[in-house]
Formats: structure tokens, C-alpha cells, sequence
């Protein structure tokens, strides 16, 4: 073997430093990010504590500010959003894996993930046109008795809970569907032979993929739950921007990627402005650690079919030798 | 070889930019986006009649020009709300104010079946607001339309979203109005709403009412006339039921102007006089008074000057009011407080 060159190797490192330069700014930058939103959100830290999390008030005129409407509409809307989303993603990761004829595959999966790079303004737009009279519409058509329950109280305005589940769910579908098809193809093959070999039927030797790939799926959803979290645009034109906490699918709410894009530009005084940055903090914070979560869960499929592959190696040479 | 003629058209391009650099003033200004429209239009006006000035404003909100401005990353910044006095003692200087236009809100409405132009009297739009009227043929909204069939439609109230000046005129005049506004909402350019939607921007609000049955809502009048959607007339002090127009808001400004106080920071809502708008308002520019750069200081004199005179004609097209001549004659003697 030919050692390498003196000057081939200082490119090489060099190459390293460079690369690895630059795998350090995101790093850095990240931890900015982190510290300076915690840096100008002290005032309001300081003067309301853990309080700003159980205030129902945002009164800026006063100087009272209570996070927990955004904090709500924020979950309830991701939650929802989820429940709508993930049945009809992995239908769609199990059908373009298992299912579908292949001619078919790649157009579909195209897409699927077309949905992804519709931007989220236009997403909004088309809420505002056709999803808001389209829930109104609902409204008026259900009966009664119905529309006296909680959950589906309030008059119909269109604009509310259920529109900004429904445009989330929309945005949220190719980013759960794509993530799940990696994670079934990820999947040994020799676990559906396996299946068939005990005389399973398709759909149970789905189902047996389905359980072994089970972390990574838990994973592209809770992905999907961190990207309903922080979407703003869309959301904010169809939520109808009402800072209440309502169980009505039907009530306009609000949620605190919203109220930050909307409230930032006019917050003239301090504590209005570290106010507002608290909640960007608390967003920040949460959604890294859904998608650390939701990275680590992925992974851990990968990490699955390894260890069992080197588990399985000593029975597969001593199977070899007999 | 290279190095030589890369070199030589280094240095070319360094010459062609030094003159260019010499010769135009770029001033930076900043804040409110209700005026963005007019703004833009004198800028470049002004830069035809003066092609050395160039100004560049960024409509970033009412609150991020008076931060800019304090700041001092600005020249200038633009409010549709004056300063408080604690912002005006945060400034590093003394900041004065000038109002540059005037502007109308009006109430725009969609009951399906009205077409009419309904009268609305200043409680009466303030319990609205309030949450406590909320069906269209309440006692007090049919009491001064007496010739409109009005349904039995909730009343869906529509508001901004975003911080705006646009809402400072109309919960200003609000509080004027009522006392209970003034205590449950109060005057800021974002508030806690009791009851409705938000809308993002004067479009936003617009929108929404255009989409919603039964949707009442605040918008400045350019956006009504543009979108065709009815807005109502208010009623005024002096008792008249007044629609938004040039005439009605300059009338609003003329009433003030014999009270002007000498800083310019007056509210016009609810001003006294026959045909007068009660929810109109002034925008002001803003400067300090003993400004750091003194040639920038000496070219944006000279530009309010052809602003608050040649500039005005530029108003109506755009659907802003011009400033009443009382006003821009104390304007023009305040200008010269400006150390130059």
C-alpha cells in the first residue's frame, strides 16, 4: 500500500476542518438562537413566573400577560391535527409500500410529497376560500341538539378550530407518510417471509411489519406533531385569532406561533416584547425536543435490524458448520 | 496576466461607484404601514424633483418606527399613534412630532339581505364591540335605521389580529365614547378584544367581513371603497350621522387645529363641529429635534415642507385626507425648531 503524500493529507485535513467548520456554526447557531430569545424574554420571566402559563388575560393595554389560550390552541390544534392526519398517512406509507402496483409507486410518492412544498401562505389562502365556507357550511347542516355540546357550540362563523386542524392535518400528511415508508422499508424482508411462511395473509404480514417497525412509526408521527406545533401562516388565517380556551371545534382561538407573527411588529414596550419572545422560547424549546424524540425513535428501527442481524449470527454459522 | 486585468477592473469598478456615493443622500426611515401608500408616493416624487435625495422607508408598524427611532438606526420614524411620554423620555433627544395626513375608519358590515347604509351611534357601536349587543335587529341598532328590515342575525365582530394604528383610532374613539370601553378594553394599538375574530392587516379584517354573514368590522376607508364592502356612517358630536370622506375628515382635523397643542400629539377623534368624522385621526412623522447628522437634517426640512404643501395633492387619489391649512401653517413655523 502506497502511504499517502504529505501534501494529500494536509488536504484532507484541511477538508475536515472545513466541513467540520461548518457542522459547528449550525451548532452554534442553534445555541444562539436559544440563548437569545432566553436573553430578551427575562423581563416577563421575572415578573410573571410559571403564573404566564395559568392566565387566561393577554391584555396589552394593562400590562397582563397570561399564555395559556396559545398554549391551548396550540396543543388542541396539533392534537386534532394528528388524530385527522396520521390514519390517512399511514395508509398512504402502507399502500406505497406493500400495496401499490409499481408503475404507480413513484408518481404517487411524488405527490405525496408535493404537498410538502406547497408553501404555507398558499395553504392559508386556500383555507380562507374554500375550507372556511366549507366548515360553515357544516355548521349550518348539523342538527341541533348536536351544536348545543361543547364540542360543537358556537355560531357559525367558519373560521376556528377545526379549519386550522384540518389545513395542519393537510400540511402535516406527506412528512408522516414519508417518514413511515422509509420506516416499512427499513423493515427486514425476512420478517414478512416469515409471516407468509406461517401462512399469514397479506394484511397480517403488514401487520407483522407494522409491529416491528412500530417505534420508527411512533416516530414520523410525533415528526408530523412538531411541524403542527410551529406552523404559523396557515394557521393564523383560519383560526380566527381569539385568545380563549374552548373545547368547540368551532370557536376561533388562537395558538403561539400566531400570536408572535401577529403581535411582534406593534409590541412598543418591554415587557410586551420579552412577553412575546417568552412564548417563542417556550416554542423553541418544545419542538427540539419533539424532533429529537421523534429523530431518536426513527433511528432506533435502523439500530433494531442491526442488533438482530449480529444476534442472529452465531446461530446462522452454527447452522452453516452442521 | 490575470492578477494585472483583474486588478485593473477592480479599481474601474471602485471609481464608477465613488461619484454615485458622493453625490446621492440615502436617509432611512421607519414605522407605520397605515401611510406606507402616500409615503412611497412622495418619496419618489420627491426624488424626480431632487434625484441626489433618495429615502427609503420601511412600513414595519407604528411600534417598530418608534423603537427604530429610538434606536437610532433610523433618521426618522412614522406613527399613526403619538409617542407617550415614556417613550418620548426613553428617546436619547428630544422627538418631535408632525402630522403628515389624515385618515378615516369606518364600520364595514354584511347582513345578507342589507344593502342600506346604516347609522350607527357612538354606544351603540361600543357595546357592539363590547359583546353585549349581539344580534342585528337589537333595540338600539333598529332605533336609527328605522327604514332598514334588519335581520335576526348574530353579529359576528371582526378585529385585527396584528398590533395597528388603524385600531388605536378606532378604540380611541371608542373610549371617548364610553366609559366601560375605556375601562375593559382601553387605548393601545393592540388590545384584548373582548368577543370576535382577528384579521391579519386592514385586508385581513376586510376580508373576513366580506366572507362572514353577519360580520361587523373596522377598517381605514380605502379599504371599503377598494373591496366594495358597505360601511356605515357614525354619528358626531354635534348630533349628525356623518359618512367618511375627504371633506368630513379634513373637517375633523380643522376643528383640532384651533386647539393644536404646540407638540402636535392631539387625539381627533370625536372632535366637536358640524360634518365633522368622529373616527379620524392624524399619522405624524417623527423626528428629533436637535438631529446628529445636520445635512440629512436640512435635506428632510426641505422634504416636509414640499410634503405638507405640494405633496397633499397626492392625498386624494389615495384615499387619505389632506391636512386643513391651519395645521400646515403651524407646522411649517414648528419645522423651524429643527436644529440644522
Amino acid at each position: 500500500m502506497k502511504t499517502p503524500s504529505p501534501r494529500r493529507s494536509s488536504d484532507d485535513r484541511l477538508f475536515r476542518l472545513g466541513t467540520g467548520f461548518f457542522a459547528l456554526i449550525v451548532v452554534l447557531l442553534v445555541a444562539g438562537i436559544g440563548l437569545e430569545l432566553f436573553r430578551n424574554s427575562r423581563l416577563s420571566i421575572a415578573k410573571f413566573g410559571l403564573n404566564f402559563w395559568r392566565t387566561k388575560t393577554w391584555d396589552p393595554v394593562a400590562g397582563n400577560f397570561g399564555a395559556l389560550p396559545f398554549l391551548w390552541g396550540t396543543l388542541y390544534s396539533a392534537f386534532l391535527a394528528l388524530l385527522i392526519s396520521t390514519p390517512i398517512a399511514l395508509g398512504i406509507a402502507i399502500f406505497l409500500s406493500e400495496l401499490s402496483p409499481k408503475p404507480l409507486r413513484t408518481p404517487l410518492a411524488f405527490l405525496t410529497e408535493l404537498l410538502a412544498a406547497i408553501p404555507s401562505i398558499v395553504y392559508g389562502l386556500w383555507g380562507i376560500f374554500v375550507l372556511v365556507p366549507a366548515v360553515r357550511a357544516l355548521e349550518n347542516v348539523l342538527p341541533q341538539w348536536l351544536r348545543k355540546t361543547p364540542l360543537f357550540s358556537g355560531p357559525p362563523v367558519g373560521v376556528g378550530m377545526l379549519a386550522a386542524a384540518l389545513v395542519l392535518a393537510v400540511m402535516v400528511i406527506p412528512f408522516t407518510s414519508s417518514v413511515a415508508r422509509e420506516v416499512l422499508r427499513a423493515v427486514p424482508a425476512t420478517q414478512r417471509e416469515a409471516a407468509y411462511a406461517l401462512g399469514a395473509t397479506r394484511w397480517e404480514a403488514i401487520q407483522a411489519a407494522l409491529r416491528y417497525g412500530r417505534t420508527g412509526i411512533f416516530g414520523a408521527v410525533i415528526l408530523g406533531l412538531g411541524r403542527a406545533i410551529g406552523e404559523t401562516m396557515a394557521v393564523t388565517m383560519v383560526i380566527g385569532n381569539n385568545p380563549q380556551v374552548s373545547l368547540s371545534l368551532f370557536a376561533p382561538q388562537y395558538t403561539m406561533a400566531a400570536v408572535i407573527a401577529n403581535e411582534f411588529t406593534e409590541a412598543a414596550d418591554d415587557l410586551y416584547l420579552n412577553a412575546l419572545i417568552e412564548i417563542g422560547l417556550v416554542l423553541f424549546v418544545v419542538t427540539l425536543i419533539i424532533n429529537v424524540i421523534s429523530r431518536l425513535l426513527i433511528w432506533s428501527v435502523n439500530r433494531q435490524v442491526k442488533v438482530k442481524a449480529a444476534a442472529a449470527e452465531p446461530v446462522q454459522r452454527a447452522r452453516e458448520a452442521a | 496576466m490575470k492578477r494585472t486585468r483583474f486588478g485593473f477592473i477592480a479599481v474601474l469598478g471602485l471609481l464608477a461607484t465613488i461619484p454615485a456615493a458622493a453625490q446621492t443622500a440615502q436617509i432611512d426611515g421607519a414605522g407605520a404601514t397605515f401611510p406606507f401608500p402616500i409615503y412611497s408616493k412622495w418619496f419618489s416624487e420627491y426624488n424626480k424633483l431632487h434625484p441626489e435625495v433618495q429615502i427609503n422607508y420601511q412600513s414595519i408598524g407604528s411600534g417598530g418606527g418608534i423603537r427604530q427611532l429610538t434606536n437610532e438606526t433610523v433618521f426618522f420614524g412614522a406613527s399613526d399613534g403619538p409617542m407617550t411620554d415614556e417613550q418620548l423620555s426613553g428617546a436619547p433627544g428630544k422627538v418631535l412630532h408632525f402630522p403628515s395626513v389624515l385618515g378615516g375608519v369606518v364600520p364595514v358590515y354584511n347582513i345578507p339581505g342589507v344593502d342600506a347604509e346604516l347609522k350607527f351611534t357612538g354606544p351603540t357601536l361600543a357595546n357592539i364591540i363590547l359583546g353585549k349587543i349581539t344580534k342585528w335587529n337589537d333595540k338600539a341598532i333598529t332605533a336609527t335605521n328605522a327604514g332598514v328590515k334588519l335581520p335576526d342575525t348574530d353579529i359576528t365582530v371582526v378585529h385585527r389580529s396584528d398590533g395597528s394604528g388603524t385600531t388605536y383610532i378606532f378604540v380611541d374613539y371608542l373610549s371617548k365614547i364610553s366609559a366601560d370601553f375605556k375601562k375593559t378594553v382601553g387605548v393601545s394599538t393592540s388590545v384584548n378584544w373582548p368577543v370576535g375574530l382577528g384579521g391579519k392587516g386592514n385586508e385581513g379584517v376586510a376580508g373576513l367581513v366580506k366572507q362572514t354573514p353577519g360580520a361587523i368590522g373596522y377598517v381605514e376607508l380605502i379599504y371599503a371603497l377598494q373591496n366594495k364592502i358597505p360601511y356605515g356612517s357614525v354619528q358626531n358630536q354635534a348630533g349628525e350621522f356623518v359618512r367618511s370622506s375627504i371633506e368630513s375628515v379634513t373637517a375633523a382635523a380643522a376643528a383640532a387645529a384651533r386647539q393644536m397643542p404646540a407638540d402636535f400629539r392631539v387625539s381627533i377623534t370625536n372632535a366637536p363641529g358640524p360634518g365633522v368624522y368622529p373616527i379620524s385621526s392624524f399619522t405624524w412623522l417623527l423626528f428629533y429635534e436637535n438631529p446628529k447628522d445636520k445635512a440629512k437634517a436640512k435635506i428632510m426640512v426641505d422634504f416636509m415642507k414640499w410634503a405638507l404643501t405640494d405633496g397633499q395633492k397626492y392625498c386624494k387619489d389615495l384615499g387619505y385626507a389632506p391636512l386643513p391649512q391651519g395645521v400646515v401653517a403651524l407646522e411649517m413655523e414648528a419645522l423651524k425648531k429643527i436644529r440644522l
